[in-house]
């Protein structure tokens, strides 16, 4: 389903120029679950972003669903980010003024969806990451873990095939991040794709697939 | 839509004294366009409805040049005939010193004939008026209103006695009614005025003469048949000449203060407008500080897949209900200051009622205020590229 080629991104920092990514070639199937790991400033972001279709290459092609993602509009861009796509980040990036049920719900509001079947798919999400009971606090309100339980909420609310997770227990404790990752073990087993940055070795071993990036350069740790 | 509506109310709810300092601007000037215009449309609202209260029913015309045919007494008599004119009577007059036993005051003295009553429609209290036979012997008899009785003699059941009018003793006749409503109370009230004989007037004074200068007409049957009948009559007398007199009718004065009222409405509703301008200008600023505050938010909504329409939209009626909400609050302090000034000057008998037509225009002026100052703001945040505005750290 992602078939990155010879995929670059150049940031021009100074009068330099940095590889956040230098000529990363990636296939990854449907149903896999693959996990990236490398140094900090390596590019495993860089790399997340443009598969989450928030960035693109300066060279290379990207397909996603055997679709070349360099001709779409920005508009397109944000649809297929609303369909195909759930992004969980390190810093759960929920709207602070939204409780939780609503940040559940944004996606489904840009998607057009009726308010009958919002409640209903919203309820049905939070029950998944088990906050049925946290559903009308603001984020303020809720631990580092719940928040990032609302963020998986929100991230598979719209049933998107593919969930991407930038070092999604980065900020948790141990505990919470046993749970987090319990979660994202069952989406693997309903069929979902994952692919999720981390620095944490454990973790790491959990997916089928590991992928190491050193400055920019992708190198399969594992199939 | 409804979703966009609410997440606008709150972010405006979520600031309420920034939202309210920055609705300040549009507040005023929306108070500013009501208040202004409703006060100049309820004044001269008051002004129009006292001029044409005076009826609508005379023609005025003076002469300037006589171009050696002057018209006198006569030649008003036959004009009197014609087809369309009503009647005419001539008016001239003069200032002199009014004198009663001891008493002395300034006092206006018209000179006139008799049909001047009906076309002026003046009211008599007591006596008569001046009479054919007046005029023909040039008798010294007067006609004086209240304000004259009352000041020059000292009380109102005064026919029969006799004032002097520059040395020259008159004996009143006729009392008339103050007239309210007449021109000369409207542009000053309570001046004491007399009417005696025109060819009384012609001894008392020697700016009078038997060349009628000025008369007025009333018509037959309307006033633009007796004006176009009077205006060729004159112009057949003169030579074709239209600069040798002016016939004016009120309509003219109707048309006149109107076209005054126009300008200043005009005027005031663009001073108005300019402030409503600033106000938006400052609602661009507010706006522009939010979305650089909330670049971060804006970043997790395109992530999640918020295009850039619906970002747009977000922030466009999010300025759009500021000024709205601006708008609401205006026109109602608006009314509460015209009810406050209504009952200020309620013995004015002025009534300064909010203008619903110019409410209208307010709200539909602050509707495109919102939208032209809110487009660049929104827009900015639009075109933000997703990437950037999640890693903005503000
Ligand atoms: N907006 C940017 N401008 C300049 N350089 C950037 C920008 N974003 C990332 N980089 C650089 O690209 C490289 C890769 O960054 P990133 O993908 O965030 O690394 P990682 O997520 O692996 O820590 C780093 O060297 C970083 O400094
Ligand atoms: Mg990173």
């Amino acid at each position: 389903m992602i078939d990155l080629k010879n995929v670059s991104r150049i940031y021009q920092v100074g009068s330099g120029k940095v590889y956040a990514l230098d000529k990363a070639t990636l296939h990854v199937d449907k149903g896999e679950f693959v996990s990236i790991t490398g140094p900090s400033g390596s590019g495993k972001s860089t790399l997340m972003n443009i598969i989450g279709c928030l960035d693109t290459a300066d060279s290379g092609t990207y397909l996603l669903d055997d679709i070349p993602i360099e001709d779409y509009t920005e508009t397109e861009l944000a649809k297929i980010r609303n369909r195909k796509i759930g992004f969980v980040f390190q810093n759960f990036n929920l709207i602070n003024k939204l409780t939780a049920e609503e940040n559940v719900e944004l996606p489904l509001i840009y998607r057009g969806v009726g308010k009958a079947e919002r409640k209903s798919r919203v309820s049905e999400a939070l029950e998944r990451v088990n906050l049925t009971n946290w559903s009308r606090h603001l984020p303020s309100e809720l631990s580092g873990g719940q928040q990032q339980r609302v963020a998986i909420a929100r991230a598979i609310i719209t049933r998107p095939s593919l969930i991407l997770g930038d070092e999604p227990t980065g900020n948790l404790d141990s505990k919470t991040t046993d749970e987090i990752m319990r979660i994202f073990r069952e989406l693997h087993q309903q069929g979902n794709t994952i692919m999720l940055i981390t620095h944490d070795r454990a973790i790491a071993e959990q997916a089928s697939r590991i992928i190491h990036i050193r400055d920019g350069k992708l190198s399969e740790v594992r199939i | 839509m409804i979703q966009s509506f609410k997440m606008a109310l709150k972010s405006i709810a979520g600031n309420k004294f920034r939202s309210f300092l920055t609705m300040l601007g549009i507040i005023i000037g929306v108070m500013a366009l009501v208040i202004l215009v409703s006060l100049v449309s309820g004044a001269t609202g008051s002004v129009t409805d006292s001029i044409s209260r005076l009826g609508n029913n005379l023609l005025t015309v003076t002469i300037s040049d006589d171009k050696g045919s002057p018209i006198n007494l006569k030649t008003l008599n036959e004009w009197m005939e014609k087809d369309g004119i009503g009647l005419i009577a001539p008016s001239d007059e003069t200032s002199a010193t009014a004198r009663y036993e001891g008493n002395s005051s300034s006092v206006t003295i018209y000179g006139t004939t008799p049909p001047y009553e009906t076309i002026n429609g003046l009211s008599l209290l007591l006596g008569r008026f001046i009479k054919s036979s007046d005029v023909d012997n040039h008798t010294n008899v007067a006609v004086i209103n209240e304000t004259a009785a009352t000041e020059l003699i000292g009380y109102a059941d005064c026919i029969g006695e006799e004032v002097s009018l520059d040395g020259v003793k008159y004996t009143v006749v006729g009392l008339l009614e103050d007239d309210e409503d007449s021109l000369t109370a409207v542009f000053g009230r309570g001046s004491i005025v007399a009417y005696i004989p025109y060819t009384s007037l012609m001894r008392l004074s020697a700016e009078t003469t038997s060349n009628i200068t000025s008369f007025f007409v009333s018509a037959e049957t309307d006033m633009a048949t007796a004006e176009s009948v009077m205006t060729s009559l004159l112009m057949e007398r003169f030579d074709q000449d239209d600069d040798a007199f002016t016939v004016s009718s009120r309509d003219a004065l109707e048309d006149a203060m109107s076209s005054v009222t126009s300008v200043l409405m005009i005027l005031l509703g663009s001073i108005a407008g300019i402030s409503l301008i600033v106000g938006g200008i400052g609602i661009m600023n507010i706006m522009l500080v939010t979305v650089t505050e909330r670049t971060r938010e804006i970043g997790i909504r395109k992530a999640i897949g918020a295009g850039r329409g619906i970002i747009l939209q977000q922030f466009l009626l999010e300025s759009v209900v500021l000024c709205m909400f601006g708008c609401v609050i205006g026109v109602f302090l608006s009314w509460v200051v015209l009810r406050i000034i209504s009952v200020v000057v309620s013995s004015l008998s002025i009534s300064f009622t909010l203008e619903w037509n110019v409410v209208l225009i307010a709200v539909g002026f602050c509707f495109l205020i919102g939208i032209v100052f809110g487009l660049h703001p929104a827009n900015k945040a639009a075109k933000m590229a997703p990437i950037d505005a999640l890693r903005y750290n503000g």
